[in-house]
């Protein structure tokens, strides 16, 4: 079994999460997708730590975030596939 | 592995089973501390359980606060009790209602006699209470006869991705065993509320749980000043990598796992009485404020999944910590009893992480200290909903 390096939750998700201490730029990621025990690779464009989330996409603002299938927030400045996703580019759509 | 069907558990007068056999020194109020403490430094094998309300408060908050320690004086983790008031009736309350279990209780007010003649009428009490309490044995009972609750904290994208599910998977294999099961943390299920209505067994519950979120959530905008950056998510969930409250919530959500349907809404502090099963308790979501709602409400082992590394424990509830963040595991494994960071180099899966969490759990049931115990954390953390008259 290659090395894991993101989980992915669902297969509808848009993103996944680290599950390296931390991933490289340019590095060539091994993605496991829990619901259905496939894998897929994605290149992370940036430096990523252990726990954040990587965009399997690109995203432009007003775009919704999908983690467990479900929605867990809106994009507010457009993201590149393999880049960082966290509070400065996305925001709930709660409070 | 294989799951154990038993554990050995302290059967008291009532029929509820305890893990622990404590004898506590219950103060009432803010300012019978000090004789409680007094008390429970007489007397070795008592534990005083220091707080601070008591005093002036008035309707639902006030009916909360008796709930709460009246509830801590009844569980089965408890031996005996000495409730200390500085006023007779409210003393005779708590000891009145604890008394309906049949354990020993006695109270002592300590208006018209002051904090020493109290402490030594209390301190010969505390001392045969203690003295027939270690006398009580472990019976085998089976696991049906256990209550647990979950909550976690410091939570992070691994809690979401292993620590929770673990507890989740413990939930599937131990509810159908009729083991009494409860979770709570309204606010944290804010994005995930409606997935989490449709696991009510009926209509009704489902209804129930929509109104009481609806209530939490509106209480909530009402009093932001902000967008709750800081508090929901807390700067330990985003340094852990969590983004938002929803993402937060779905990972809480994992904890009850995938089968389990819950079959009532409880109150804070509210004792279960629709049988086994699994409850939804309305519960603010900082962890000394709802393991101690749960507690009084008769849980008597708690599951407490951390990412980050929440540090928390109970007086009277024994603390389970596990963690799938392999850091947390390491820089404070002091804290942590149980380690399922496997899961993350996909070394472990859940159904290993589950049957381990059992493991444990019997274990602690039976008597072993968790780390929370062993380093002494007490936290005794009362719910207050508005200010005192």
């Amino acid at each position: 079994m290659p090395k894991t390096d993101l989980i992915i939750h669902d297969e509808k998700d848009n993103v996944a999460v680290v599950v390296i201490d931390k991933t490289s730029k340019n590095q060539d990621c091994n993605a496991w997708i829990m619901e259905n025990d496939k894998t897929i690779n994605i290149k992370s464009i940036n430096e990523i730590p252990l726990g954040h989330k990587i965009a399997l996409q690109d995203f432009k603002a007003g775009d919704t975030i999908l983690k467990y299938g479900h929605d867990i927030g809106k994009v507010v400045s457009s993201i590149k596939k393999g880049d960082h996703v966290h509070v400065h580019n996305v925001k709930t759509k709660k409070w | 592995m294989s799951i154990p069907k038993t554990f050995k558990g302290y059967k008291r007068e009532n029929g509820r089973v305890g893990v622990r056999n404590y004898v506590i020194i219950l103060p009432v109020d803010d300012i019978s501390n000090a004789c409680a403490e007094a008390v429970g430094k007489n007397i070795n094998g008592t534990l005083a359980i220091p707080h601070s309300y008591g005093r002036l408060q008035f309707g639902e908050d006030l009916e909360l606060f008796f709930r709460t320690i009246i509830g801590t004086g009844k569980n089965p983790n408890v031996a005996a009790v000495i409730v200390i008031g500085i006023e007779p009736k409210w003393t005779k309350r708590v000891v009145d209602s604890i008394a309906k279990t049949r354990k020993p209780v006695e109270g002592f007010s300590i208006e018209g006699h002051g904090d020493i003649t109290t402490t030594m009428k209390a301190s010969k009490k505390a001392q045969e209470f203690v003295q027939w309490a270690s006398e009580k044995q472990r019976v085998e009972c089976p696991l049906s006869d256990l209550w647990i609750s979950v909550k976690c904290g410091e939570s992070d994208t691994t809690s979401g991705l292993a620590s929770n599910p673990a507890v989740g998977n413990l939930m599937d294999k131990l509810e159908p065993l009729g083991v009494n099961l409860c979770f709570g943390e309204t606010s944290e299920l804010t994005g995930a509320e409606k997935v989490c209505a449709t696991r009510g067994k009926n209509a009704e519950v489902s209804k129930k749980f929509m109104s009481t979120w609806n209530s939490y959530n509106d209480f909530i905008l009402e009093n932001a000043t902000n967008d709750l950056s800081e508090s929901q998510p807390t700067a330990g969930n985003i340094a852990g990598g969590l983004t938002t409250i929803e993402e937060k919530a779905f990972g809480n959500l994992q904890k009850i796992g995938k089968k389990a349907e819950f079959i009532d809404v409880l109150e804070p502090a509210e004792e279960p009485k629709k049988g086994a099963g699994l409850y939804f308790m309305d519960t603010s979501s900082a962890a000394g404020e709802c393991l101690t709602l749960q507690a009084a409400a008769g849980y008597v082992v708690h599951l407490f999944p951390t990412g980050q590394g929440n540090i928390i424990g109970n007086a009277i509830e024994p603390v389970i910590k596990l963690t799938a963040n392999p850091k947390t595991a390491a820089t404070m494994n002091e804290h942590i009893d149980l380690d399922v960071s496997k899961i993350l180099k996909r070394e472990m899966n859940l159904n290993q992480a589950g049957d381990a969490l059992i493991n444990v759990t019997v274990k602690t049931a039976n008597g072993r200290l968790t780390c929370a115990e062993a380093l002494g954390h007490r936290e005794f953390i009362i719910t207050k909903l508005y200010r005192s008259a």
